[in-house]
């Protein structure tokens, strides 16, 4: 019998992914250290080498393994993500995760056995949308935009003809993703040319008055308090001026936490729960793996888990249901 | 069409009421000298039921003063009720429509269309797979640097390239309304408050410095836009085709500046000033253009490194 949802977790290091593959996820889900992919930060990702001894591993105890090259390439410059996909193929990862039409065809015509995930970098939240990337590109699952409540999912999934994966915990984009050029726009640098947003390349903090200041290229995007807890500086959680009244004006510093909802979510026909959070340490890994490992198989004994046990351990130390709850509207 | 070249006015994408939408269309269509005019609610689903009554009227109007009139699609597309506008737009006969998501992308299969600006087309690839499925004409999106669209247009991939020169770049798109939100409301009960701002709500940083303009869904640039000082360059590279995005301004005046550009009646350092008159509160950027931060300004000229 299938598990009721597949549990797929971050790696951005080797020990990252053997404590997620320890504490329970069915999948892992990496990157080449490169900008082929949408967390492009400096000490993280897999070489080949890691890669091949992460497969090792993972596919020892019978978990998967799959490669996020989700960026887009840029003109001319399409030969590393042609050489990720390639060396996906050859060295037997379960499934690349692709958002790009021109990557996703070249995958398509040169590896049709290797399986194809539609990032959610592509961004397809209608069933108009998904049916092209599955007739096109012969894509199996697509991961969803963090902007649909529960009911829609469940509509979109009676429509589509692939399988569905949802955001279940970590930080939220609130913009819809990969298309947003707002990192771009203050630094030069953006999730879908450069695999990053909000770089830390491009954060200065200022110290003025009893404030420090976060900048982001040449604007001041928060400004935390003595004794103010300050996150890391990305360009939509922070605090803007509208209508004459500083704010959260796009999104608190909250992050998304859906273990509450999983029966739910099992219910509107969605297959897999993603773990958001590469950029994490092996402890985050271990913890929200195995919270949700638990979780999930509560769900599948019948019951259901509160969202209280990861709470600690948030973005910000708040959670929210985020779209899945219809709130936004 | 002149000089090989034409002039393109995007969809209007800001909340106006209907009589001024309607207006602004009938002026253009009487005196602007672009050659295509998209129109279209593009931002959010919950507008497009007023500016239907005056459509036709529009259309007919542009239609009668010989401009091209292409149909834009919205750029985010997700209830049940957006998806069947989508649909029902996808089938309008007689007109060219502009696909601005990747669902509208697949329901235009097979018949001539164009591809919109927040379609993302990055590569020679994706562009020549979209022009072998019936994409005659592509916007590139608004951060692509010139060497891109230069290795774009030597593609020839059969599609017409387009690029925007004017106007507030749309830089995000969400399910929520921060129109409502900056206004203690919720999406489904906005009170329509995007109306407000004719060219979309300042954001300022805290320290003061204006930095975005929120539109309902949708976040732009404060900065606009300007790339008259490239037209020359952007023709060299082999783009023929060139994007004013509609605001609360003489649009008619700023197309004509433009199109003098082009036909080389007017030097860009003039039309700089002539911006300058008919836009006194712009403040202009050109930094993606220049792989620079998209909030630069170089005042056109300047080669960015390496190409």
């Amino acid at each position: 019998m299938k598990p009721l949802l597949e549990l797929v977790c971050p790696a951005g290091t080797l020990p990252a992914l053997r404590a997620a593959i320890d504490a329970g996820a069915d999948a892992v889900y990496l990157g080449f250290r490169d900008q082929t992919n949408a967390r492009n930060f400096p000490g993280l990702n897999f070489s080949r080498d890691e890669l091949a001894e992460g497969l090792q591993y993972a596919h020892g105890r019978r978990r998967k393994v799959f490669l996020a090259v989700n960026t887009y390439p840029p003109a001319g410059g399409f030969a590393p993500w042609q050489a990720a996909v390639d060396d996906a193929a050859r060295l037997g990862v379960d499934a690349v995760i692709l958002a790009d039409i021109g990557l996703l065809q070249y995958c398509a015509e040169t590896h049709p056995g290797l399986r194809r995930h539609l990032s959610v970098q592509a961004s397809a939240a209608n069933p108009d949308a998904i049916e092209f990337y599955r007739r096109e590109f012969g894509v199996r699952r697509v991961v969803l935009p963090r902007v649909l409540s529960i009911g829609e999912i469940a509509a979109l999934n009676g429509e589509v003809a692939v399988e569905t994966e949802v955001f279940a915990f970590g930080g939220m984009c609130v913009m819809a993703e990969g298309r947003c050029a707002l990192s771009g726009y203050a630094t030069g640098l953006s999730p879908n040319t450069h695999g990053v947003c909000s770089p830390a390349s491009h954060v200065r903090y200022v110290a003025r008055d009893d404030a420090l200041l976060a900048r982001l290229g040449e604007f001041t995007i928060d400004a935390f308090r003595q004794g103010e807890p300050a996150g890391y500086p990305t360009l939509c959680k922070g605090r803007f001026v509208a209508r004459g009244r500083p704010s959260h004006l796009f999104e608190d510093p909250i992050s998304l936490n859906a273990a509450a909802m999983l029966p739910e979510l099992a219910a509107a026909g969605v297959r897999a729960l993603k773990i958001e959070g590469r950029q994490r340490g092996r402890a985050y890994v271990q913890q929200v793996t195995a919270a949700f490992r638990r979780a999930i198989d509560l769900v599948a004994a019948g019951g259901r888990a509160d969202a209280s046990a990861l709470a600690g351990i948030a973005e910000g130390g708040k959670t929210t249901g985020g779209a899945y709850t219809r709130t936004w509207r | 069409m002149t000089s090989g070249t034409a002039l393109t006015l995007g969809p209007v994408m800001f909340n106006w009421p209907v009589e001024r939408w309607r207006d602004f269309h009938f002026a253009i269509a009487d005196e602007a000298p672009v050659d295509t005019v998209c129109v279209g609610e593009i931002v959010c689903a919950k507008r497009a039921p007023f500016l239907a009554p005056a459509l036709p009227a529009v259309v007919e109007r542009l239609v009668r003063a010989g401009k091209e009139v292409v149909l834009a699609s919205p750029i985010l597309v997700g209830s049940a009720r957006e998806v069947a506008d989508a649909r029902a737009l996808a089938a309008t006969p007689d007109f060219l429509v502009e696909a601005n998501d990747m669902g509208m992308v697949g329901l235009l299969a097979g018949r001539p269309h164009c591809i919109g600006p927040t379609v993302n087309v990055y590569n020679e690839r994706s562009l020549a797979l979209l022009a072998r499925r019936g994409a005659v004409r592509c916007t590139l999106p608004w951060e692509l640097p010139r060497a891109s669209i230069a290795r774009l247009a030597r593609a020839e991939t059969g599609a017409q390239l387009e690029v925007a020169v004017f106007g507030r770049m749309p830089l995000a798109i969400s399910a929520r309304c921060y129109h409502a939100r900056a206004h203690g409301l919720a999406k489904d009960s906005c009170r329509y408050v995007c109306a407000n701002d004719a060219d979309g709500m300042e954001v300022q940083t805290l320290d003061g410095e204006p930095f975005l303009a929120v539109n309902g869904t949708q976040t732009l640039s404060f900065r606009y836009l300007n790339l008259v000082g490239e037209l020359a360059a952007l023709r060299a590279i082999g783009v023929g085709r060139f994007r004013l995005s509609p605001h609360a301004l003489d649009m008619v005046a700023v197309a004509r500046i433009f199109r003098d550009v082009l036909d080389g009646a007017l030097e860009a350092g003039q039309a700089q000033e002539r911006l300058r008159t008919v836009a006194p509160a712009a403040v202009f950027a050109d930094g993606f253009f220049r792989g620079r931060p998209g909030a630069d300004w170089g005042a056109g000229g300047a080669d960015p490194p390496g190409e």
